[in-house]
């Protein structure tokens, strides 16, 4: 009789698991919440229940994986992500280098990926197989444009570049050369470090040797500060840049009042106050910060989980017109869904308005970033 | 190139190869009288440095669970070891403070105005917040398995590595910490411009290194940490306590790694995990040292440091390859010059 009962409960819940499953998006989320890029990781996955859970009649589900910064882990995941749970697109991962290394993987499956990351190499030069990756971020020549056009607007004739010897710096190097050359800025010195140097006193006298008028940090997250605050210790006066890699509480917070008069450019979530209404992005980021806060008692988010929130305003956008040509979970649908982020116009998204083409699968232009500056240990909208 | 930029280059370098003299001298420490090759040293450093940041910011301390933690496993571990060796269990005095001391430490951190303390307190607090920790991890992780293989204990270090990364990133996030200076000032001599923390840095160290020196030499656990370091048999024959030896090495190195941390965090950013990278610089030196000898390891250290600097002005693209590179002329010129002896691998 009790066996009974309990093959009867059993049965059950088995029914209760093999019932035919609402028609369901299913959306890989990769981000590395652990790791030495934890900083950038922590506000994409805080992001996850802010996703659109539904998307029409469709339900979503997100199903979450931190790779730990680890390029191997994220590799591991996404394989696991398309052959395991059949995910539809994957949002992730968190580190240019993690999103190199998957591309291939996502490429072969035909799983649309959207990544979060900084490094412009993930879309450029299209190629096939990139084909399947879209960039919710600005790519880096747009905010080096604005830095460069501000540095010949005040007259700076001679840069120095610091940056982290990895792809986030060496693409930085890369593109203001490019555009420091066409400005007929000099480019006097160009060091390089790691974000675990304990001092970089030799880069910073190589630097205050060459005396440029300005100096441009290229480092995400912490890191940012240490070479500004050792040439400011080494009585260097000039000014000074950052990218958008700086645009983090901790900047402020390490940097104290030595970091005053910096401009970076970089998202106008930063200085959502000051930035006018007739901004499109203005309404998008206000909620998407409102929503944070209530989520995580008050905690502003970085622009990083922002980048994961386009994300899924992207796919909102476009699973809708993919859900006509298939089925979710079929081959005919993300590819369908693939043709339809591309086709992506004029979107809004919290860091400024998308635009893809077959060619920019970035798809923003300028109106998404501001000229900030530093000043009295607050963001304030550079005028 | 000048006069003063290697004047720079030279104080920056001397920096922070007293850094990882420490370090490597705690790791020599900890391997030749345990037998650990102890990995975690780092981490001790990142902890204290967050700590003492956390402390300045007014945080409360996110560490004190840790300790509180780690209390309360070794409380019952020691009560199973005594009811398992004797049949039953009868408490004394030090048992209750050991386990009450976290508690204590802990209404301490949240009764006292943290953030307007003076720096040397706060630098206490830390001290006593980070430094019980190394007689724990011993208690915990090593004593157990005291007489295993240096491969288990090598294994055992790394996983140790491994989970205080992640707590530690749990502590104190992903953030990075950086302390107010001890000194402000910064003399000039001639025309160079000493900087107060750097010169702090190596003036503790000195004292540190001297204070060590004089506690081996010259008391009687020094001496019983030494004769443990030669022969672990003889030792015990002789009636010194392998147990206690450990306790006492795992003190010191805590000691000496959030000390180390106290002294670097006003001049960089650390993270929850720059502590490997630090402990790694110091094995270099330690290895240059041949892991026996104390004042080749502190050259060595220093050179480190030194070569750091100076390679950092001239190609610091390929800074930490030359610091690495390093070792392998040492390691070379090291099994050619010495017989290769055979490690006593099995224990007593």
């Amino acid at each position: 009789m009790k066996s009974m009962k309990l093959t009867l409960a059993a049965t059950a819940v088995a029914a209760l698991f093999s019932l035919p499953a609402m028609a369901q998006v299913k959306i890989g989320v990769i981000s590395s919440a652990t790791g030495p890029t934890a900083l950038v990781g922590i506000p994409q996955k805080n992001t996850v229940p802010l996703l659109p859970t539904k998307i029409g009649d469709l339900t979503v589900q997100y199903i979450a994986f931190d790779d730990g910064s680890d390029t191997t882990a994220s590799v591991t995941d996404v394989k696991k992500l398309i052959s395991e749970d059949h995910v539809d697109a994957i949002i992730g991962p968190t580190g240019t280098p993690n999103a190199m290394g998957v591309i291939q993987f996502v490429a072969e499956a035909g799983v649309p990926m959207l990544a979060p990351v900084g490094g412009a190499d993930v879309v450029l030069p299209m190629t096939p197989q990139k084909k399947w990756v879209f960039k919710t971020t600005q790519n880096d020549d747009i905010i080096a444009k604005a830095l460069v056009d501000q540095m010949t607007k005040t007259g700076i004739k001679t840069l120095g570049l610091i940056g982290l010897s990895d792809p986030f710096g060496e693409n930085w190097f890369k593109v203001v050369n490019g555009l420091a050359a066409k400005a007929g800025i000099k480019i006097v010195a160009t060091e390089r470090f790691t974000r675990a140097d304990t001092s970089v006193t030799g880069q910073a006298l190589r630097i205050l040797a060459a005396n440029p008028q300005a100096v441009l940090v290229a480092a995400p997250g912490a890191a940012s500060v240490l070479p500004e605050k050792t040439l400011v210790d080494q009585g260097y006066k000039g000014q000074f840049y950052q990218t958008h890699g700086a645009a983090l509480p901790s900047f402020l917070k390490l940097g104290g009042k030595e970091v005053n008069g910096t401009i970076l450019a970089a998202s106008l979530m930063l200085v959502l106050p000051e930035i006018p209404d007739s901004n499109p992005s203005k309404a998008v980021a206000q909620k998407y910060i409102d929503a944070y806060k209530k989520l995580y008692n008050g905690q502003t988010p970085a622009t990083f989980g922002a980048n994961v929130y386009d994300a899924g305003l992207l796919l909102e956008r476009a699973i809708p017109v993919a859900e006509k040509s298939g089925k979710p979970g079929t081959k005919e649908f993300r590819s369908a869904l693939r043709d339809a982020l591309e086709q992506t116009k004029d979107l809004v998204g919290t860091q400024g308005v998308y635009n893809m083409t077959p060619e920019d699968h970035s798809g923003f232009d300028e109106r998404g970033r501001e000229l900030i500056t530093v000043k009295n240990g607050q963001w304030t909208l550079l005028k | 190139m000048n006069a003063q930029i290697v004047l720079l280059l030279g104080q920056d370098g001397l920096t922070n190869g007293a850094i990882y003299a420490l370090l490597a001298l705690s790791i020599m420490l900890v391997f030749t009288v345990t037998r650990v090759l102890f990995i975690p040293q780092g981490e001790f450093a990142a902890f204290s440095a967050l700590t003492m940041a956390g402390i300045q910011a007014g945080k409360p301390a996110a560490l004190v669970w840790l300790l509180t933690a780690f209390a309360v496993c070794e409380a019952l571990a020691d009560l199973w070891a005594m009811h398992r060796r004797t049949g039953r269990i009868r408490l004394r005095a030090l048992f209750f403070c050991k386990l009450a001391y976290p508690f204590a430490l802990a209404a301490l951190f949240s009764a006292l105005p943290l953030a307007q303390l003076p720096m040397l307190v706060q630098a206490l607090l830390t001290l006593a917040l980070i430094v019980p920790m190394g007689p724990q991890i011993y208690r915990l992780f090593y004593q157990p398995i005291a007489t295993a293989s240096s491969l288990v204990l090598l294994i055992v270090s790394i996983a140790l590595h491994l989970a205080l990364l992640g707590l530690g990133l749990l502590a104190f996030g992903a953030d990075g910490g950086r302390t107010t200076p001890f000194i402000d000032a910064s003399p000039t001599l001639g025309n160079l411009r000493i900087n107060g923390q750097a010169a702090c840095v190596v003036l503790v160290s000195i004292l540190l290194i001297v204070a060590l020196y004089f506690f081996f030499g010259r008391t009687m656990y020094g001496k019983a940490l030494r004769a443990v370091a030669y022969n672990r048999v003889g030792a015990r024959l002789m009636g010194i306590s392998p147990t206690f030896a450990g306790k006492v090495t795992f003190f010191f190195a805590a000691l000496i790694g959030a000390v180390s941390g106290l002294l670097i965090a006003p001049m960089t950013t650390l993270y929850f995990d720059s502590g490997f990278l630090l402990g790694l610089k110091g094995f270099v030196g330690a290895i240059i040292g041949g892991l026996v000898s104390y004042p080749v390891a502190a050259v060595g250290s220093v050179l480190v440091g030194l070569i750091e600097s100076f390679s950092s002005f001239y190609a610091s693209s390929y800074k930490e390859i030359i610091v690495f590179t390093l070792i392998i002329p040492v390691l070379l010129w090291r099994s050619l010059k010495s017989r290769h002896v055979e490690e006593e691998e099995d224990g007593e």
